[in-house]
């Protein structure tokens, strides 16, 4: 689907909270927007961050027309043990693209 | 006429030329019929999310400047306090607005282990409007938050492509 950049830190303390910042690009078109001919430009928009931490489901954002092309999102998490985290982003095409970081817990 | 004068002349007359272009331009934009939120609807919006229970001021922060340049691309971030354990955790965020398209921003779902209940991002402000956030507690109880935002050069308005 797109370019997609995930930023966690490669080790970290058991139970630390450590910061995960996503970006994916994307138009996120909203639909509102009129093209040349003065037909609205149809939506397409990533509406959905799900975050997986080996498998267990730790975070998920719905994303609207309002949040800003090339969604940035980030959020927090307890580094509990080492393994992967997973990041799924959906479109309104129902398209996922998938991008996947390792941590390794002391 | 000497040449102060002269070039006081034309630089007179690049003002007015520029100040009419200016003012048609505002002119041909601002007639354009715009679908909009309203207070209303961002309060309907609420009220799904929220339901019966009463909200609460405090423990949660909206974080956004105060003063906006681009509509484009404006950082938030929501922060609440909150120990994030499995007794007490926060549940949900979610972040509406007035004048947008649609009153919805970004909902997001959070547990006991995000350990610090936080989350920040870039939006789009169509308006000068006032934003809303809403956090849900796992005891089921609401808090919220809301700043007003000055946005001079507002999205979803730019020219068609």
């Amino acid at each position: 689907m797109a370019r997609a950049l995930v930023n966690v830190p490669k080790t970290a303390k058991r139970g630390e909270v450590i910061a995960i910042k996503t970006l994916i690009s994307h138009v996120m078109e909203t639909g509102f927007r009129p093209s040349a001919t003065g037909v609205p430009i149809p939506r397409d928009i990533i509406n959905q961050l799900v975050c997986s931490y080996n498998g267990t489901e730790i975070f998920r954002a719905e994303l609207h027309p309002a949040i800003a092309a090339n969604p940035f999102i980030s959020f927090y998490t307890v580094a509990t043990e080492s393994g992967t985290l997973t990041f799924a982003w959906t479109d309104d095409g129902g398209e996922t693209q998938v991008q996947s970081a390792s941590i390794t817990v002391e | 006429m000497t040449a102060n004068s002269m070039r006081g002349t034309r630089r007179g007359f690049l003002v007015g030329a520029t100040r009419l272009l200016g003012g048609l331009g505002v002119a041909a934009l601002l007639p354009r019929p715009e679908a909009r939120a309203t207070p209303a609807a961002m309060q309907a919006a609420i009220k799904q999310i929220v339901g019966e229970a009463s909200l609460r001021r405090g423990r949660i922060k909206l974080d956004v400047p105060p003063l906006v340049e681009n509509g484009n691309a404006v950082p938030l971030e929501v922060s609440v306090e909150s120990p994030m354990t499995e007794a007490d955790h926060v549940k949900a965020i979610h972040v509406f607005n007035e004048k947008n398209p649609q009153p919805h921003v970004i909902g997001v779902r959070l547990g006991p282990r995000a350990g610090r209940a936080s989350v920040a991002t870039r939006i789009r402000l169509a308006d000068t409007q006032k934003l809303v956030a809403v956090a849900e507690m796992s005891d089921g109880t609401f808090w919220t938050d809301d700043v007003e935002v000055v946005v001079t050069l507002a999205a979803c308005l730019e020219d068609p492509v």
